[in-house]
């Protein structure tokens, strides 16, 4: 528990204080960002709110958000960008 | 072998913790949530410029530090009911205390950001961005008050000795209330604060 908690603070601290400052590769950061986002939302799930011992079926539905929305915003984030 | 295996956790049956209402109104306000973030992606295409100016009006310091308080909070709740499903009762008030601190902090850092924003003029109706920021933050404040009301329900609960290795559905149906609030602004302060 307290390990999935450090994992989430260095992530949070990678992503505020370091991937998105100024300069450098903007489109890349912000992927990275909104995958770390990805990554922590299903820590959470899997472990602070125990996803991981779960029903297959409960499970799948909060991976599949997981996965479709981040999908999603990479998605619509990325095809705007290259207009 | 065979009562090995039947005290081995490895072969517990999967369950879904706590009250499965609270799941179903989780997977709803998710999905509603979803659609929310990528309609925000979305116009932020199309109005790149406005988006982004509008994005540097905003302190990501503090939107950094109230990710890693609600963290936090996730975390002492996360304890509480390990402490509870364990047989160690005693620990559970005190955690839950720590995960109503935060998230009263949490709260009290969000209104002195709303604060400085409408002192310089700035609210939903300045632009698309801010309509999305004050509607997308807002909701979720209204989800950190009444999670910090269900949290401090289960604190008195768990003062009074209610929860133990019998008896944690309640702890855990309001767990899974708490971590859904914590894990929505874990996107919601990327998407607002840093996307560029």
């Amino acid at each position: 528990m307290t390990l999935v908690w450090l994992s989430l603070v260095l992530a949070t601290c990678a992503s505020t204080w370091w991937l998105s400052s100024d300069g450098g590769a903007v489109v890349l950061a912000s992927a990275a960002i909104l995958a770390i986002a990805g990554i922590k939302v299903r820590l959470i799930m899997i472990h602070f709110m125990e996803l991981g011992r779960a029903p297959w079926a409960w499970r799948l539905v909060f991976e599949v958000w997981v996965v479709v929305v981040v999908l999603a915003i990479q998605a619509v984030y990325l095809r705007w960008v290259s207009v | 072998m065979n009562s090995q295996a039947a005290l081995d956790p490895r072969y517990a049956a999967r369950r879904l913790p706590g009250i499965e209402g609270v799941w179903v109104f989780v997977a709803a306000d998710l999905a509603v949530f979803g659609l929310f973030f990528v309609s925000f992606v979305r116009d932020r295409g199309r109005n790149a410029a406005l988006f982004e100016q509008a994005r540097q009006s905003l302190d990501a310091g503090i939107g950094g530090i109230n990710t890693l308080i609600l963290l936090t909070s996730s975390w002492f709740v996360a304890l509480a009911v390990q402490a509870a499903q364990a047989g160690a009762a005693r620990r559970i008030p005190r955690l839950l205390a720590w995960a109503v601190a935060c998230g009263l902090v949490f709260a009290v850092l969000k209104v002195i950001e709303y604060a400085h924003q409408l002192r310089t003029g700035t609210s939903m109706l300045t632009n698309d961005f801010y309509m999305y920021y004050f509607t997308l933050t807002g909701i979720h404040l209204l989800h950190v008050a009444a999670g910090t009301v269900i949290l401090l329900i289960l604190w008195n609960r768990a003062r009074a000795g209610a929860y133990g290795r019998a008896n944690c559905a309640g702890l855990e149906g309001g767990a899974t209330f708490w971590h859904m609030v914590d894990l929505l602004w874990v996107v919601i302060f990327p998407l607002l604060y840093l996307l560029k």
